[in-house]
């Protein structure tokens, strides 16, 4: 071949080349996982996988720290700038939704089957987000402590009574080895109080918000039952039983593993290190009963389609692609966190059959309930943080609670009942 | 005992006494510092079990610099700092340039209204970033620019959106028409009689003068740039655009892995040490000449 011929041919198959480029359409995903290493390379996999899947679109990610996410969407979407495929905290995804951010998604019958049904993210009656995984929640204890005091371990089927976690708590404060008896966790602020301590009202049979009508949290919020879990409340910390709003950081996260905590309230993400330390003695016991069925909270990240995506078919043909059960299970051994489907729980290292954390899948599957999916959350969560620090910290429980169905009812009519 | 021998051994120990309490002072200043350099070198259940006793204060148990290795690899630090450093430098030289010229003409020029205008800005002081904040992403959102493809629209993701809203700066006028209000006029009006040009009088003799207050408007205007969360936040969608306190959340994870962040807040420390080591004297002739603290 002459050099003509070389050139012509090396020519043409770069054309050819950058004609498959070119067909593919760019579609921008946003995502929350900056700094963690090991989410940044499977949702680097799922990509390339994806784009070399087929010719139609080619996904790039940008990635942005947790905590600086949402504030980042909102910037991005007053300056219309959204990307195609965002994620989104499952909670706030109402919020979004309604405010104009996200557009329902069109995924192809049967996607969503098997799913847990904490991970598919709806408001108003259409499915606008879905998560590839879940995180789950429960009571951190020894077998060996347990046991030394005669107390029952409890079972998904059969979890602790009100009475009995009660006498529970006394048994184990009465035997002065313990700083605090049950940690639940003030030091972590923010989300973590109404994702971790609501439902502990919703078990006493009061909500965060009348989810009938979401638009009043009148006698829920502050009637007899919400008030009833309020004095408990209280009364763990008047009773030196839990921690106060002062508890810093490293307590919360060496306090149980260093014995200083009997029980401790708590996310399977934080069960490895726990793991660690006390092998097989570790127990992740279910939420107790106090009355309308033990509840954890459940929903977390979920990807959605930006309402301005010109291209919302190549968005949702992506997270589709995502949804496959290799993925999920990818996550789960990756993060640690619950994955999304049975079959997917069966390919993983700790939610498989004698898995470590195998309970947690079972608790997102039946003790889960999300949080009130509207858009009001976004602020009945503030205030419902700042109630529960105020009761902890002594504040009249009926007062306390009458001030934040009052805020939460104010918000709602400020912005026309948020659509309801 | 004589009289000028017991007053002699009380100079002495009021010198002892003021030289303790310094010492404390300055250690209740210098234990955070300490404490971020000492954690930097523990594991993470070390670091957090140490904080209870004097420990946290000390590089004892198991010690290494694991973490700084670990950081760099969860995160772009030499980027961060980059553009944290190239963000806040252009700002502060361009600042100081023209919020100089400002306090200048507030304080050396008769110009009608001159007043009126000096105390717009200066209320503009009251006005919280964050009640600006929306508007601003909107007004920079629309904004053209000229560069390599031509005139284009807007301008998140890059630098100058993080510089040039930042440039003028109702503090450092201020401080600029606090101290150049002090300066004699005579030396003024003697280079105007010499035939120098406003242009020369700033440049010749009151830049000259004035040391000290552009040392305490750069050391100000970096801390307050350096330290900017908010608006990069809004504006810098791409990694590539972030400054270091937007990094600082990368290592926010659901466990929180503290001694990532020390060795993370060690290093980002080091320019803004850098920088104030550099105009300290000038800074703290500042202060003791004006008042002003930072």
């Amino acid at each position: 071949m002459n050099r003509t011929k070389r050139y012509t041919v090396t020519l043409l198959a770069a054309l050819a080349l950058s004609g498959l480029v070119m067909a593919q359409t760019t579609l921008s995903l946003w995502y929350h996982g900056a700094g963690n290493e090991v989410e940044r390379d499977i949702v680097l996999q799922i990509i390339g996988d994806f784009n070399a899947s087929q010719d139609d679109w080619r996904v790039t990610l940008e990635e942005f720290p947790q905590i600086a996410y949402n504030p980042s969407v909102v910037a991005a979407a007053l300056s219309g700038n959204l990307p195609d495929i965002l994620d989104v905290d499952g909670p706030v995804m109402p919020n979004w939704a309604w405010a104009g951010y996200m557009q329902p998604l069109s995924l192809s019958d049967g996607a969503l089957d098997g799913f847990l049904p904490s991970v598919i993210g709806e408001w108003q009656g259409e499915v606008y987000s879905v998560g590839l995984w879940d995180a789950a929640k429960a009571i951190y204890a020894r077998r060996s402590v347990l046991e030394a005091n005669d107390i029952r371990i409890p079972t998904l089927d059969a979890p602790w009574t009100f009475d009995e976690f009660e006498e529970i708590l006394e048994t184990l404060q009465a035997t002065g080895e313990y700083e605090y008896v049950f940690d639940v966790g003030m030091a972590w602020t923010g989300e973590w109080y109404p994702y971790a301590f609501s439902p502990f009202l919703q078990s006493f049979g009061g909500d965060l918000i009348d989810r009938s009508t979401f638009l009043t949290a009148e006698g829920v919020l502050n009637g007899p039952e919400a008030v009833a879990f309020g004095n408990w409340w209280q009364s763990l910390f008047t009773r030196g039983m839990t921690p106060g709003t002062s508890q810093d950081d490293a307590n919360r996260e060496t306090g149980f593993i260093d014995g200083r905590y009997a029980l401790q309230w708590n996310g399977n993400w934080a069960a490895i290190p726990a793991l660690e330390a006390f092998g097989d003695d570790l127990l992740f016991l279910p939420a107790p009963d106090f009355g309308h069925g033990p509840k954890i909270g459940g929903a977390s990240w979920q990807f959605g389609v930006s309402a301005t995506s010109p291209y919302p078919e190549g968005a949702n043909a992506f997270i589709e692609f995502a949804l496959q059960d290799e993925y999920l299970a990818a996550f789960s051994d990756g993060i640690g966190l619950v994955p999304s489907t049975q079959s997917a729980a069966l390919l993983t290292e700790n939610y498989g059959p004698g898995g470590a954390l195998e309970v947690f899948y079972e608790l997102s599957n039946q003790q889960s309930q999300i949080r009130p999916p509207t858009p009001a959350y976004v602020g009945i969560a503030l205030t419902f943080e700042k109630a529960m620090a105020d009761i902890a910290n002594g504040a009249d429980v009926q007062d306390t609670l009458d001030a934040a169905v009052d805020e939460i009812e104010r918000d709602i009519a400020n912005n026309d009942g948020y659509g309801f | 005992m004589s009289a000028r021998m017991v007053r002699g051994r009380n100079a002495r120990a009021g010198v002892a006494w003021r030289y303790v309490m310094l010492t404390a002072v300055a250690l209740v200043f210098v234990f955070p510092v300490v404490f971020m350099l000492v954690s930097s070198l523990k594991p993470d259940l070390q670091l957090l079990r140490d904080t209870g006793s004097l420990r946290a204060f000390l590089p004892v148990g198991d010690i290494s610099l694991d973490n700084y290795a670990k950081a760099f690899q969860r995160a772009p630090i030499g980027r961060f700092v980059y553009n944290s450093v190239l963000v806040t430098s252009l700002t502060v030289v361009f600042g100081l340039f023209l919020n100089s010229l400002a306090g200048f003409a507030f304080s050396k020029l008769r110009w009608r209204g001159r007043s009126i205008v000096l105390a717009v800005v200066i209320a503009t002081l009251i006005v919280p970033f964050e009640t600006i904040a929306v508007p601003l992403l909107m007004m920079v959102n629309t904004l053209p620019w000229l560069g390599p493809d031509g005139v284009t629209f807007g301008w998140l993701n890059s630098y100058r959106v993080q510089i040039v809203p930042f440039i003028a700066d109702a503090l450092s006028i201020f401080l600029f028409v606090q101290f150049f209000k002090d300066l004699p006029d005579e030396i003024i009006e003697a280079a105007r009689i010499d035939g120098a040009s406003w242009w020369q009088v700033y440049l010749r003799v009151i830049v000259p003068l004035s040391g000290p207050v552009f040392a305490t408007a750069a050391i100000l205007k970096f801390l307050a740039m350096y330290n900017m969360y908010l608006w990069p936040l809004m504006v810098a969608q791409g990694e590539t655009y972030r400054p270091v306190m937007v990094g600082l959340q990368y290592f926010f994870q659901l466990n929180v892995a503290w001694g990532e962040v020390m060795a993370y807040l060690s290093l980002i420390t080091v320019p803004v040490l850098v920088f104030y080591l550099l105009l300290q004297r000038a800074f703290i002739e500042s202060i003791a000449a004006s008042g002003v603290k930072g």
